[in-house]
């Protein structure tokens, strides 16, 4: 699982908020690779720096220091190289969440083809690769039915075929499986990593879930915002 | 100003004058008066038209029963009375007979016309005097008032010249002739006018309360939102996805009340103490006015949407 392509590259990263007495150094010249095909747990007690890194390597908060490279193209080197971060984010990374976040007044399938019709697909075609998602992640006879009406488990597969809709390589899941029960939850881990090499893709899981942790190929240690190897 | 929007009081002869003029095909007094009748256990409001039948001033159409046949005692109403034809009330002294309904007769204040000939209206006139004037009547003391009446309505032969006449009338010094035009005129400007600018306050009111209201429900609904926004913002859209998204909020709240409040004013206008005429201009003014007041509203929403930080759809 080492052999696949680089596709998160983090180096020296380091992240502070505040300053003076107020300082708090979430994390502190973190080094990170994450390859092609590889489902990896960033682990730790609360505080250690989990969310910060997730969101570093999301692009949605800017390290103070070091350099982020995603899918071969260096997104941060002191400051970011691309203005719009939102088109950044909707082109390489996808986001699963806790809760599955879908929205409320959209249609399973339309949930899904919201990022491609944001990604400038046409409808027809956004359609079809929205239904062939959801058919591949075994909830297309969910299509029409509104968030509130589909199951958890069903949400959260709704929810997986709208972080995989662009076809990101890199996937961010932020506790994936803490709102299933122990069958749901190793089914969505069997899942993401069968997308993980079917789509050529690395998936950064943050958990708690000690239930789970048999299911990755690696588990990332998290202490005072260093990483210790496990 | 005209009989309708002050009192007015000329002879009953004046009428004779008039339809002797040029150009005048027939002429006929009438009088008027606000009474308060009791009628069903309940006190009604009436305006009370003295009219000649066979001659102008009328009621117009008939919509139920007939016109005033003989010359006592009967009366026609309009609708928004309550009355209906075959009933009997009492005015002043006497039993009237409804025998015939019209709609759409009132004054300016919105109070329902029944009509009745000249005659009865007189007498009713001197019945509701004050007592003072009655006592002076009974001692036989001619009352002034006893052969006036307060306009006289002409309808012009086809092809006379309505200006001409009413030239010459206005010579005949304390006299005033009014075509029908100016009449409208009249009452749109002063009998009217008061009404309009009250309503016209209340609406200003009404309508900065409702701007008020629909921006704080867009304002709480996006609140109510922010997460889904965060996601939004997480996944990649761009602002204007979620502007729109607020907006198209506020306008479908904005149609639905609109909609909602068009439906509601066209089922109880009716029941409405005053007429209201709804004209399809109004519901397009008010349409455009609901428009500006969402978008204006929608300004609060959006700026608390740009702030939202998408790093808060990823709790942990
Ligand atoms: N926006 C912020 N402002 C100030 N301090 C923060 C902020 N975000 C995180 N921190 C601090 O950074 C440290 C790491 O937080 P976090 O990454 O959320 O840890 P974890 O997800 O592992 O619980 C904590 O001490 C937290 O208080
Ligand atoms: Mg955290």
């Amino acid at each position: 699982m080492t052999d696949g392509e680089i596709l998160i590259d983090v180096k020296g990263v380091a992240k502070h908020f505040g300053d003076g007495e107020t300082r708090v150094d979430a994390l502190r010249d973190v080094d990170l690779q994450v390859r092609a095909g590889e489902v990896i747990a960033l682990l730790g007690p609360s505080g250690s720096g989990k969310t910060t890194l997730l969101n570093v390597i999301g692009c949605i908060l800017a390290p103070s220091a070091g350099k982020v490279t995603l899918d071969g193209e260096t997104v941060f080197d002191g400051q970011w190289l691309r203005r719009d971060l939102r088109r950044l984010r909707l082109d390489k990374i996808g986001f699963i969440f806790q809760t599955h976040n879908l929205l409320p007044f959209l249609t399973a399938e339309e949930n899904v083809a919201v990022v491609l019709d944001l990604a400038g697909w046409s409808v027809e075609k956004g359609r079809a690769r929205a239904g062939d998602l959801l058919g591949y992640l075994e909830v297309d006879h969910r299509a029409a039915a509104k968030p509130a009406l589909l199951s958890g488990g069903e949400a959260q597969r709704v929810a997986i075929a709208r972080a995989l809709a662009n076809r990101p390589r890199i996937i961010l899941a932020d506790e994936p499986t803490a709102a299933l029960d122990g069958k749901r939850a190793g089914l969505v881990m069997d899942l993401l990593r069968k997308l993980a090499v079917e789509q050529e893709a690395c998936i950064v899981t943050v958990t708690h879930d000690e239930k789970i942790f048999d299911r990755f190929d690696r588990l990332v240690h998290l202490r005072d915002g260093r990483l210790a190897d496990a | 100003m005209g009989p309708f929007a002050e009192a007015s009081n000329i002879p009953l002869t004046t009428r004779d004058a008039v339809a002797r003029m040029p150009g005048v095909a027939e002429a006929g007094a009438i009088n008027f008066q606000n009474i308060e009748a009791a009628h069903a256990g309940a006190s009604l409001r009436l305006y009370v038209i003295g009219y000649e039948p066979e001659h102008p001033g009328g009621p117009q159409r008939i919509a139920e029963g007939r016109g005033i046949g003989t010359s006592h005692f009967e009366l026609v109403a309009d609708r928004k009375t309550g009355l209906l034809t075959g009933e009997t009330i009492r005015l002043g002294r006497n039993r009237f007979v409804v025998v015939g309904l019209v709609e759409g007769a009132m004054n300016a204040g919105g109070d329902p016309a029944v009509y009745v000939t000249l005659s009865d209206a007189m007498a009713l006139q001197t019945e509701l005097d004050p007592a003072a004037q009655r006592v002076q009547a009974a001692r036989g003391v001619v009352s002034v008032k006893s052969a006036s009446v307060a306009a006289v309505i002409a309808r012009m032969a086809p092809g006379a010249d309505v200006d001409l006449l009413a030239a010459t009338v206005r010579q005949w010094k304390h006299l005033a002739a009014l075509t029908q035009a100016e009449q409208e005129e009249i009452l749109l400007s002063s009998v009217v006018d008061l009404a309009r600018r009250q309503i016209g306050l209340f609406l200003g009111i009404l309508l900065s309360v409702s701007a008020v209201v629909i921006a704080l429900i867009i304002y709480t609904m996006t609140m109510e939102k922010l997460k889904q926004i965060a996601t939004l913002k997480l996944i990649g859209a761009p602002d204007r996805t979620i502007v729109a998204l607020i907006v198209q909020q506020a306008l479908i709240l904005g149609a639905s009340g609109w909609g909602i409040g068009l439906v509601l004013i066209l089922t109880v206008k009716d029941y409405f103490p005053r007429r209201v005429v709804l004209e399809p201009f109004n519901a397009m003014v008010l349409a455009g006015i609901i428009f500006a007041v969402c978008i204006a509203a929608s300004g609060l929403g959006v700026r608390a949407a740009m702030k939202v930080d998408p790093a808060t759809a990823l709790g942990s």
